[in-house]
């Protein structure tokens, strides 16, 4: 019984599937895959939306959402009707074409990524053999899409807010890169599917996730710093920074287009989550071994949510950085720490199993950290901060 | 020569001529973009997965974005370029015809003859092709170029590396 259950939503594709002519059935079974993640997606948007401001109300001290249906959680569904009726407004001197596309490309490069991510077991809509590639690849298209909305507004504010968006997103992306390589070693496959089915299986009733092991642990750390950072979100909210440059990128923009933006930076950081659940935290996989009989897709969820919750808390919890601070964490702290990481994979990998492993591997990952946060804090010469208050 | 094929490569060759005959530099850079994207695709309908997402990765991904970033520093955005066409460029416009005919001559030359290239296709055999593609650029670079691989990484590390420590030393000086 727990199979079918987790199983039934690949068993209903096949039974609808059966209805359809032998002709169709390559499209219809792709439609098949495809709308469920068009619909559960934004729907998990919404329900985050809510969720976001009335925890950030909660941090902040006030009620946050309260009026539209019951707890206010109908709110979504008033902001979606809000910006399908307002105006349109496009810019005099806007490119219209690139400022019409920006959005488009945004939001599909968005979706896009949802290709690979393995929900649950045997629900994948592609297995591809370079599907951390195709992940990876189609992130990178969305900076294209930032550059087209800040530049075609025409707008010193949107052109600010591309061009540190961009300088963020390439900065970062490398170290998201290079976090992720030490699970592409130890499972040896960039297949997304290969990867999770690598960290199903239980010792006693611990699971085989990579987060657990020494390395996975510090790429699962840099890994969400870079995910952050490159769904634009606080602490790094530069590129949009409400209170420098009011929204950056995508200020120019009204009505459904700026819903579609913030609809694009959701489903990014859904997907960068979705991204660390495969790599580190397991995927569709149980915590603990006498827990398999829940299915699999409630486990992607519950561990998506959770992550969800930790990106709400540390944006109520941190201020934001500053330029400098922002370029200097990604190129003197996260890469070190990323290439460092990918040597102590690669001495667990041959070294024989045993406590000497662990040892030597959370040497070469604890000694840099601690060697490089005193490093970049001595060049800063902060000493403890004295306070004036006027008198 | 599928239907597919002939649209990506319409799409692709559109999206390069569009590059050189717009007067906007900015969108140049985008229609050039498209004209990567199409390659890609082009790959990945051969079944080549990796060079395909690789080529979205390095080209769309960070070309596309250098070139604007090169175009927004060096000149105003928006300024218009002079006209491609026009009666004084024919002789340019005529050499540069001859070379890059002479060029596309010498490599197709270079490829129909080369051993790589079996003559005869076998049928239906990309899609079986395709699942090793990934595995088998994977175990060429680690057993038959793995030196030239672990170069290649050691030039970039340090290359990498060199880009950080300019960028501390500059820092260092400002105060």
């Amino acid at each position: 019984m727990p199979a079918t259950v987790d199983q039934i939503f690949v068993i209903c594709k096949h039974w609808l599937l059966g209805f359809a002519p032998a002709g169709v059935q390559p499209i219809f079974s792709a439609l098949l895959s495809v709308v469920p993640i068009l619909v559960v997606f934004p729907l998990l948007f919404a329900i985050t939306t809510v969720l976001e401001r009335k925890g950030l109300g909660r941090i902040q001290n006030r009620y946050g959402p309260n009026r539209v249906g019951p707890c206010g959680f109908f709110q979504p569904i008033a902001d979606g009707i809000k910006s399908l009726t307002k105006e349109d407004v496009v810019p005099a001197t806007a490119d219209r074409v690139a400022h019409f596309l920006a959005p488009l490309l945004l939001v599909a490069a968005a979706f896009l990524a949802y290709a690979v991510l393995p929900i649950g077991r045997n629900m994948v809509v592609a297995n591809l053999n370079a599907g951390v590639l195709f992940f990876f690849a189609v992130g990178s298209m969305v900076e294209l899409a930032v550059f087209m909305a800040g530049w075609a507004s025409r707008s010193k504010y949107s052109l600010l807010g591309a061009m540190r968006a961009i300088a963020q997103m390439i900065s970062y992306e490398v170290p998201l890169v290079l976090a992720s390589v030490v699970v592409i070693m130890a499972a040896g496959s960039l297949s997304t599917v290969a990867i999770v089915n690598a960290q199903v299986g239980y010792t006693g009733i611990w699971p085989h996730w990579f987060v657990f092991t020494p390395w996975g642990f510090a790429g699962f750390v840099l890994f969400m710093i870079a995910a952050t950072a490159e769904s634009n979100r606080s602490p790094f909210d530069l590129p949009e920074g409400e209170s420098e440059i009011i929204a950056g990128y995508y200020i120019e923009y009204s009505g459904f287009k700026f819903a579609l933006f913030f609809l694009g930076e959701y489903l990014g950081m859904f997907a960068t989550s979705g991204m660390a659940i495969t790599l580190f935290l397991g995927g569709w996989a149980a915590p603990f071994s006498f827990l398999t009989w829940i299915p699999s897709y409630v486990w992607f969820f519950a561990k998506l949510l959770t992550l969800i919750a930790g990106f709400i808390w540390i944006r109520g919890t941190l201020p934001r950085l500053r330029m400098d601070q922002l370029m200097s964490f990604a190129w003197k702290f996260m890469l070190p720490m990323t290439l460092l990481n990918i040597f102590a994979a690669g001495v667990w990998h041959f070294m024989p199993a045993g406590y000497a492993r662990w040892l030597a591997c959370i040497a070469l990952v604890v000694a840099p950290f601690l060697l490089l946060g005193r490093g970049l804090q001595q060049e800063k010469k902060s000493g403890i901060r004295s306070y004036r208050f006027a008198e | 020569m599928t239907v597919s094929f002939f649209i990506l490569a319409a799409l692709t060759i559109a999206g390069t001529v569009a590059a050189m005959s717009l007067r906007n530099l900015v969108h140049c850079v985008l229609a050039l973009t498209l004209g990567f994207a199409g390659l890609a695709a082009l790959y990945l309908q051969l079944g080549a997965q990796f060079v395909g997402f690789t080529q979205i990765l390095v080209y769309v991904g960070a070309v596309a974005i250098l070139a604007m970033f090169a175009i927004m520093m060096t000149q105003r955005a928006g300024a218009v370029a002079q006209p491609v066409f026009t009666p004084s460029r024919m002789p340019g416009w005529i050499a540069g015809g001859m070379i890059a005919s002479a060029v596309f001559a010498v490599l197709a030359w270079a490829i129909h003859s080369s051993a790589a290239l079996p003559k005869t296709l076998p049928p239906q055999a990309l899609p079986s092709q395709a699942d090793a593609g990934v595995r088998a650029i994977g175990n060429a670079l680690m057993h038959r170029f793995v030196l030239p691989l672990e170069i290649m990484g050691l030039l970039l590390t340090a290359a990498l590396i060199g880009a950080v420590l300019v960028a501390m030393q500059e820092q260092q000086e400002m105060p």
